[in-house]
């Protein structure tokens, strides 16, 4: 036939082949994502007075109740680091990533509408909802930043700066690198079970006890399950040397987990967003007909 | 001309029912029987097709099933069908937003599809925003988009409102919006699906009048979607036809309206089982035409005459006239006549007969054709009305070429 000798430019089959992820087709979508992320912070806060000023205010009362519940009720130390400041850290950074993983986790779900009509690169949604996170995040950060200063300009901070607060930029990138992997891989498996999606809006509630967000991981010395020191189970999570390099460096709180650890987040991390990347180029071929 | 689009054996199947229920079994039973014991798919054996109105034995349906067609570049195709024929899955399948089941589509070009105007619209970003999020959807870039803006704004009419939230924009300036965004944006091949449904007329004589030249003009293919035979007709060269999700015939675009039309109606049937009575003191026996009590009516050759013969009773005497619409298979309106227009002679008490022979033009071109037949107080009271009372199948007449010249072909009524 004379099919060989006609160049085509769009084939539409059936399935791809697992590993056919076409990158250089959401390259070619940038300005769609640099849109979509404007859209994003844009409508956030619409019609509001305060406007970017609930990024500051919402952690504000989270850092303000969990000093009176687990530092003033429950009593937990926080590695002599003052309270918000303790607190502050681990909530920026656990908002950022638990904000990506609840949005990416809901891709399909939400945007059925746009995706049922025409076609773009389905990754360009969850891509932009963790960009756009980030301003979020940067605002935070800063709020951080001040109350930082202020500290040390009163002189009484126990925390005390060091070199590994220089990997803030890549801590940055694994957070949102594995909101991101977790994310588009339920919002895969949503499309068919919802159950998943009760279910796992209730487990990011539970991880952030798993994580070191309200205590100190030194806190676990000393501590074993089965003969196994707990700190190393909790570093399993791969979430947690991520806070705990943040918290080491910003702080010097505690320990530095040690670079096995944080390499094990890494690699942790690229293998999910691989995974990730190819069970939701799988799935976005006919999801229209589950969801 | 070259190939623009080519469907190889498209097909596609669907579950009806509940989606979620079951659905864990069955993933775990194909993927047992394609993994493990490497045999085909389970339930793309099982699909039936697609026909909306009766209940199958299987939960899986062929929306789809063996679609093979090729357009040609810079051909309009106009795809017609029932509701549920399949008409929208094949676009979908098309614009990439679900994958076929089997087969294969290909594709020369950028293929900008437009199955719903003002895709991703925020109603809290003004109209400029939307413009741009509009046309990154898509597939335009940033650039593109900023040197079309002006022409986009001017085409869409919205100019004073375009820095305003669409949410206060009424529904029409969305879509008069949305549509601007798509006009601008040059794909090869261009699938829309019924949008124009929406908006005003004048806004839809500003898009068919842009489809045009986008088909004319700039040589680039179109697949259109319409319930509007109108707008299919004004558009459109070919015509796809698609029925229960075969294809039932590709071609022409007027024969294809023509037969799509023709299955619409019956010509079975007598003239009588159409009768919607108004008034109680007019009963209608019999009508016969040409002989027959039929609503099918063939004239053959250059016979051009209706033999109409009525009979009946009346209750008390009345002003009574019979009057026809001859209508084209659209209900367009082409042929009057009346017994006695604007003045009905009265009729008394008592039974009654009508004959009447109506002799339609001798230069009139073949085709088929609707007769609606009123009983009337001619411009005053309706009695009796019977719609699409007769089909009329008029045989065209040859040209000293051999040419015939049918009226369904697009050539008109009358041949002067």
């Amino acid at each position: 036939m004379n099919q060989t000798n006609e160049n085509w430019t769009t084939v539409i089959k059936p399935q791809n082949k697992l590993l056919e992820v076409d990158l250089r087709e959401l390259w070619n979508y940038r300005d769609l994502i640099s849109l979509f992320i404007k859209r994003n912070i844009i409508t956030q806060y619409k019609q509001t007075i305060l406007g970017p000023l609930w990024f500051v205010v919402q952690p504000a009362l989270t850092v303000i109740m969990y000093m009176i519940v687990f530092g003033g009720i429950a009593g937990i130390p926080t590695d002599g680091v003052p309270r918000p400041l303790f607190y502050l850290a681990g909530t920026c950074l656990w908002n950022y990533f638990s904000e990506c993983l609840t949005k990416t986790s809901n891709t399909f779900v939400n945007n059925a509408g746009i995706f049922g009509k025409v076609y773009f690169p389905r990754l360009s949604m969850p891509i932009a909802d963790v960009l756009s996170n980030l301003l979020r995040f940067g605002i935070q950060f800063g709020f951080f930043m001040i109350i930082y200063i202020i500290y040390a300009i009163i002189g009484d901070s126990g925390a005390h700066f060091n070199w590994y607060a220089m990997l803030f930029p890549v801590l940055v990138i694994m957070l949102a690198g594995l909101a991101l992997g977790f994310g588009i891989l339920i919002s895969s498996m949503t499309t068919k079970y919802r159950d998943l999606q009760v279910l796992f809006s209730f487990i990011v509630q539970l991880w952030m006890y798993a994580t070191p967000i309200v205590y100190p991981l030194s806190q676990t010395k000393g501590m074993y399950w089965s003969g196994i020191p707990v700190h190393k189970l909790m570093c399993l999570n791969p979430v947690t040397p991520v806070i705990e390099t943040f918290k080491y460096g910003f702080l010097g709180c505690g320990d530095f987990v040690g670079w096995r650890w944080l390499i094990y987040s890494f690699v942790f991390m690229v293998i999910l967003l691989g995974l990730g990347v190819v069970v939701f180029n799988k799935v976005q071929k006919s999801f229209m007909d589950t969801v | 001309m070259s190939t623009a689009i080519e469907f190889n054996n498209i097909s596609k199947l669907y579950r009806l029912g509940l989606v979620s229920t079951g659905t864990l079994a069955h993933d775990l039973k194909r993927w047992w029987t394609i993994n493990i014991r490497r045999q085909e798919d389970p339930y793309l054996i099982i699909g039936e097709t697609n026909d909306r109105s009766t209940r199958g034995g299987s939960d899986y349906v062929w929306a789809l099933k063996d679609i093979d067609f090729k357009v040609e570049q810079g051909d309009v195709v106009g795809i017609i069908g029932k509701n549920g024929a399949g008409k929208s899955t094949l676009l979908k399948l098309l614009s990439k937003v679900t994958a076929p089941t089997t087969g294969e589509i290909r594709a020369k070009g950028r293929i900008g599809s437009l199955l719903e105007v003002g895709t991703g619209f925020h109603p809290e970003m003004t109209g400029r925003e939307n413009i741009y999020l509009n046309g990154a959807i898509l597939g335009m870039t940033k650039q593109e988009i900023a040197k079309k803006l002006d022409e986009i704004v001017d085409f869409s009419g919205c100019e004073r409102y375009i820095d305003t939230p669409v949410k206060r924009y009424s529904s029409g300036m969305m879509v008069r919006l949305g549509f601007a965004v798509a006009a601008h944006l040059d794909p090869e091949i261009l699938v829309v699906d019924e949008v124009l449904a929406v908006g005003d007329a004048e806004f839809q004589k500003k898009a068919i009048g842009k489809m045009q030249d986008v088909s004319r003009g700039e040589g680039r293919t179109v697949l259109f979607v319409s319930h509007n035979m109108a707008s299919v007709r004004a558009l459109c060269r070919y015509g796809l036809l698609l029925k229960n999700g075969h294809i039932d015939c590709f071609g022409n675009i007027y024969d294809v309206i023509d037969k799509y039309s023709n299955e619409a109606l019956t010509k079975d049937g007598s003239i009588l089982s159409l009768v919607e009575c108004h008034n109680n003191n007019l009963i209608i026996d019999s009508i016969i035409v040409n002989g027959s009590p039929n609503r099918g009516v063939y004239l053959h050759g250059e016979d051009r005459d209706l033999l109409i013969e009525v009979n009946g009773e009346l209750m008390k005497a009345l002003p009574l006239s019979m009057e026809l619409i001859i209508t084209d298979l659209n209900s367009f309106p082409l042929m009057t006549y009346s017994t006695s227009y604007g003045n009905s002679p009265l009729f008394s008490k008592g039974r009654f007969s009508l004959y009447e022979t109506v002799h339609l033009p001798s230069n009139m071109n073949g085709g088929t054709f609707l007769v609606n037949i009123y009983f009337t107080n001619s411009g005053k009271e309706g009695y009796i009305d019977i719609p699409r009372g007769l089909f009329l199948e008029v045989e065209g007449q040859a040209t000293s070429t051999g040419n015939v010249l049918m009226y369904s072909s697009g050539l008109g009524l009358l041949h002067l």
